[in-house]
């Protein structure tokens, strides 16, 4: 019941929110962000009455007490649909970060004048629900259902509070987005229709599904079909594009959370779903999936150097960050793999803080134009020193998240391709190019005296403290999150090679 | 003691974090005492340890945390500790405690004093952890850590934007290499199943036979990062334009510590090298090129502080052929020797600076000997030892290179005199531009007046670091059971002679040309060949002009090339298709009855048409 008291919080948190908007606009944030972090401490508790050898088991499908948590009730029998909620490691961290994120968010647009601020915040949390609900679904019929509610509320916070291309960055946000969740449901259907030939039984249930017999031909599609949605989500090359104008347009909450939770949802379902339903259809696109991903690594930074634009710089960075990601599951053995998990959870911190910061110059700035911007380190030395830690997390600084997740991606990839790992490895040139000339321009350079400038206060700094911490900890302690998901990388259907078993291409 | 060995990098990390936590709120004096005194404390924490440890010299681990642990992939947080380790360390804290109470007056009237001194401790806690790591992960988080740090102290004035491009440049290319390494990383784990420097080089041992191919690119990525690091052919550029930052960061970074990391990590590594007979000789005649390369473009330099940037290139390439010809000891020798000459030449052209309204140019200088007479013998002492002459610092580790590449024989036949005979005319290049500087900046005519006098937290450091570049010759490394053991030399005393003659020589020639300016050298200098060559040396060989045409401009281009997004152009065509279509159907809604009527009309006929056609 946690699992699902987890999203009904949320969802008529917003509600409430909505409701208290006409109390005066600081009601809604505060109520916001309190709830959010009710909600973060009422999953720590929960946690807390879980047995700790629990979290070393591998999670089975047929064993629902070999989950951390799970619940499930009946919806449509007919057609075997059901509530069905199950958490595991993977989850656990993913929904940790939606959460701690999350108030980040709220955090992060306390100081905007964004009208409507009951409905503003409502949308977050509803837009946080639709993405625990998905990291929590095990119903594919649910998880699609979670996969459309978490797009509406962030459609709505684009096409409303955004910046000045907000009509045509929302409405490509969402036909993209959409489309490709249209494909998805149409393999989730024929892979049930499928089932349903071979059992005689409808079942919309991850665990029913698993073992699918699928002929080579359907896999490839289906696989496609579940592929191209979450690809477009992560966004992967050449799918990318809704990403720098939904970025750029977004207002900062907007952007932080995109950026930060909702790309890792196409991450999590290519983990989730897509290897585990169609193991043999997934391996022989392999070759193909870490080309987009070596593609994305460079084109991403390429493109991110080219920019002049703040955010749609961060947020071409964003596509060369997730091409690790992307990388790192295709590149399929547990090191590349703990990589990909690890770059999500990092990447989630880094981005949301330059987002973040990103906010603060356009709020200060009124432009996001780094050509207007220069010397800021003079008048806002604390966002100075915080922006530097951030584009040093982002450009793979050891000990630091990003470091520990792109170095085991690369290690892992290595064994399988070496020469993918080479064109990879040039990712970490560009990286550093894109984010010390994004230093250069915004914060370094001779002052514009005129400015009169505010610098970050005690609860800005508060949030980005948290987010330091944490990189901090993922690069210098990242045992924890490693032994979470080891589980899960086992219980997957996918036969995850040890890499002392793989040859290296000559 | 040797238990404690983690505090040595703990103190300046402490150090940093709260001078940056504090940021620019704690007074000066505190700030001063905090940087240098954190770094004081380390040295301290290093000859209690090594004294301890030089009684009972055994090398040992200390494992700090378990880092990771994934599927085989465990490198640990843990130190190494063995004479290597231990020279390093002595070199690190101690010429760094030196610069940092220098840096207390030189940056004393900078108005970013603590960030200064945090990002300083910063660097000597990253230097600590590179030379102290236990595996090459460790290893590689203090590499990039130094180089962060030195990016951080290069721009340290960030508001002239030509330091944040010498510092972008100076990451950027150092990064290429470090990519090249993290390959070689990646190449080492796969291979050999572990990164723990000594298990690894027994694994890489049993594994490979001598010529291996894998050894071999194991070493080459290797030696990529080596290069970048230590400003070595071919990623050399970016080291003279490091120099925008202040002037006891490059004693530090640029010419101390930093910059030899690549000696190092090819001297730690060196169980590897030698199954790459190949790469060993590549590291011989990189070395070799870059020196003298690097040592003609010092003879034609005006800064200052661009000829001792180039002359620290220069003298990283005698450690990297040191390296090439197997003597590993002689190669880590002339490390510590130019530690201590290149900090101390410097922190007095730094004094020079400082006392004269931050000039740079050598020929607005002059005269200085009886001005700054501390200076005068510090750069005098510093410029003997740089040169190699008799009974200073520089002459005992450089003397021990040259003599040890005349006799290497393989892996081809003879190459060993050709090596020794290139070193050689280094040797007397370096002797003409140290003693060119001398010459031009303290005798002759006085150009520029000084308006202060260094105080004793610059006298002191330098003072000191005179005696080291004299004494420091006679220091015995224990490095004996670090590397493979070296014969004595055999050569003849006619080599020996000339090795020491050389740079007498090249002093010669320098007093001729500069001081009594009685050599006729201007027939061949001013001629139009001359001048132009001149320009060639004086642009160092036109590396810079050459990368931005081979690859800044076209990375440029390309990305601006990009920046329109053609993928975005195919999705575009998609909406305008759907736009005609839409526009040409709704213009079939005109609202006119008649026109209604006849489509109807039409489309029953149509739909008949079909049907019949079907059935």
């Amino acid at each position: 019941m946690l699992l699902v008291n987890l999203i009904l919080i949320l969802l008529l948190g917003g509600a409430l929110v909505w409701w208290a908007e006409r109390f005066g606009d600081h009601w809604p944030r505060q109520l916001a962000l309190a709830i959010v972090i009710g909600d973060l401490l009422y999953l720590l508790r929960g946690l807390t009455f879980i047995a700790p050898e629990k979290f070393a088991l591998v999670p089975e499908a047929i064993n629902p007490d070999s989950w951390l948590l799970a619940w499930s009730a009946e919806w449509i029998p007919r057609f075997g649909i059901e509530f069905s909620f199950a958490m595991d490691g993977l989850s656990l961290i993913l929904v940790l970060l939606t959460l701690v994120l999350g108030a980040i968010a709220i955090v992060s647009s306390w100081d905007e004048d964004n009208p409507r601020q009951g409905f503003f915040q409502a949308n977050i949390l509803w837009t946080l629900a639709g993405v625990i609900g998905v990291f929590l679904a095990m119903d594919l019929f649910l998880f699609f259902l979670f996969w459309e509610v978490m797009l509406v509320p962030m459609y709505l916070l684009i096409a409303i509070w955004g910046h000045e291309g907000k009509s045509y960055a929302s409405m490509k946000f969402f036909i993209f987005t959409q489309f490709s969740g249209l494909l998805m449901l149409v393999a989730i259907v024929l892979l049930a229709i499928v089932h349903h030939g071979t059992t005689g039984e409808y079942s919309f249930s991850y665990f029913d599904l698993l073992d699918t017999p699928l002929e080579q031909n359907t896999a490839h599609w289906l696989m496609l079909g579940f592929f191209i949605a979450f690809v477009v989500k992560l966004p992967g090359f050449p799918v990318h594009t809704w990403l720098p104008d939904a970025h750029t347009q977004a207002p900062t909450a907007g952007s932080v959370i995109l950026a930060g939770i909702l790309l890792k949802t196409g991450a999590y379902g290519l983990l989730r779903f897509t290897l585990p339903l169609f193991p043999g259809a997934s391996l022989d696109f392999a070759p193909i999936a870490m080309l987009l991903g070596v593609a994305g690594v460079i084109y991403g930074a390429i493109l991110a150097f080219a920019q002049s634009d703040f955010k749609r710089l961060v947020a071409y960075s964003s596509v060369s960050h997730m091409g690790f990601v992307l990388l790192g599951i295709y590149a399929w053995n547990t090191l590349a793999l703990q990589g990909a998990v690890m770059q999500m959870v990092a990447h989630g911190f880094s981005t949301a803080a330059l987002f973040m910061i990103a906010g603060a110059l356009q709020q200060r700035l009124h432009t996001r134009d780094m050509d207007q911007m220069g010397g800021l380190w003079r008048q806002m030395p604390r966002m100075g020193a915080v922006a530097l830690f951030f584009a040093l997390a982002s450009l793979g600084m050891p000990g630091l998240g990003n470091f520990t997740a792109e170095f085991l991606v690369l290690v892992g990839l290595f064994a399988v391709d070496p020469w993918m790992t080479a064109a990879a490895a040039l990712g970490l040139i560009t990286a550093a190019i894109y984010s010390l000339i994004m230093m250069q321009k915004a914060f370094y350079g001779a002052p514009d005296e005129g400015r009169n400038l505010q610098d970050f206060g005690k609860l800005e700094m508060t949030a980005m403290a948290v987010m330091i911490i944490a990189l901090i900890h993922l690069g210098l302690f990242p045992q924890p999150v490693f032994d979470l998901v080891q589980p899960v990388l086992d219980s997957m259907a996918v036969e995850v090679a040890p890499i002392s078993q793989l040859q290296v291409a000559p | 003691m040797l238990q404690a060995i983690w505090l040595i990098p703990l103190f300046p990390f402490v150090s940093s974090v709260l001078l940056m936590v504090t940021a620019g709120r704690m007074p000066r004096t505190m700030v001063a005492l905090l940087g240098a005194g954190s770094v004081g404390l380390s040295a301290l924490v290093v000859l209690g340890a090594g004294l301890e440890f030089m009684r009972a010299p055994e090398p040992f681990t200390l494992t700090l945390w378990h880092w990771m642990q994934v599927d085989g992939f465990n490198p640990e947080f843990a130190f190494y500790f063995d004479q290597l380790t231990l020279v390093m360390m002595s070199v690190i804290t101690g010429v760094g405690f030196l610069i940092h109470l220098y840096s207390t007056e030189f940056m004393q009237d900078d108005r970013d004093y603590s960030r200064y001194f945090a990002y300083m401790n910063m660097f000597v806690a990253a230097m600590l952890i590179l030379v102290m790591a236990d595996n090459l992960l460790l290893l590689f988080l203090g590499w990039e850590g130094v180089g962060v740090c030195s990016y951080l102290l290069v721009g340290f004035w960030y508001e002239d934007p030509a330091n944040g491009a010498a510092s972008r440049k100076a990451f950027v290319v150092t990064r290429v290499g470090d990519a090249a390494m993290a390959l070689g990383l990646f190449l080492l784990f796969t291979e050999l199943g572990t990164l723990t420097i000594q298990p690894m080089l027994e694994a890489a041992n049993q594994t490979w036979a001598s010529g291996d191919t894998l050894a071999a690119l194991a070493a080459l990525l290797l030696l990529g990062g080596a290069v970048g690091k230590s400003a070595q052919l071919p990623l050399h550029t970016w080291l003279p334009d490091a120099m925008a930052g202040p002037t006891p960061v490059s004693a530090l970074i640029h010419a101390a510590t930093m910059v030899t990391a690549g000696v190092y990590l090819i001297a730690r590594t060196h169980g590897l090298f030698l199954l790459a007979p190949d790469v060993l000789l590549l590291v011989a005649l990189v070395g070799l090129i870059t020196l003298l390369l690097a040592a003609f473009t010092a003879l034609n330099q005006h800064d200052i502080k661009r000829i001792l940037a180039y002359s620290t290139i220069s003298q990283i390439g005698y450690m990297f052929l040191a390296l090439g010809v197997g003597a590993w000891s002689a190669g880590i020798f002339h490390l510590m020797t130019h530690a201590f000459f290149k900090a101390l030449l410097f922190l007095a052209a730094g004094a020079i600076i400082h006392c004269l309204h931050h000039e740079h140019d050598i020929f607005k200088m002059g005269g200085l000997r009886k001005k700054l007479p501390v200076v005068f013998w510090s750069f005098m002492i510093g410029a003997a030892a740089l040169a190699a002459l008799p009974f200073t610092a520089g002459f005992f580790s450089k003397d021990q290179i040259l003599l040890s590449a005349f006799e290497l024989h393989a892996p081809i036949a003879g190459i060993g005199p050709w090596l020794w005979a290139g070193g050689l005319l280094g040797a007397l290049l370096t002797a003409i531009y140290s003693f060119r500087l001398v010459f031009i900046v303290f005798f002759g005519a006085a150009q520029t007046e000084p308006d202060k006098q260094p105080g004793w937290r610059m006298a002191g450091p330098l003072s000191l670091l005179c005696v080291l570049s004299i004494i420091g010759g006679w220091f015995v490394l224990p490095l004996s059971s670090v590397f493979p053991a070296a014969d004595g030399h055999h050569v003849s005393g006619l080599v020996e002679g000339i090795s020491i003659g050389v740079p007498l020589l090249g002093v010669a020639f320098a007093w001729l040309i500069y001081y009594r300016r009685s050599l006729p050298v201007t027939g061949i200098t001013e001629s139009d060949s001359g001048v132009a060559l001149r320009g060639y040396w004086y642009r160092g060989w036109d590396f810079d002009r050459l990368y931005d045409s081979l690859l800044v401009n076209p990375f440029v281009a390309v990305s601006s090339a990009l920046k329109s997004e053609w993928v975005d152009a195919i999705y575009h065509s998609v909406v305008r298709f759907c736009q005609a279509l839409h526009r040409g159907l709704s213009q079939s809604q005109t609202g006119k009855m008649r026109w209604y009527a006849t489509s109807m009309v039409f489309g029953l006929i149509a739909l008949i048409t079909l049907l019949g056609w079907v059935y």
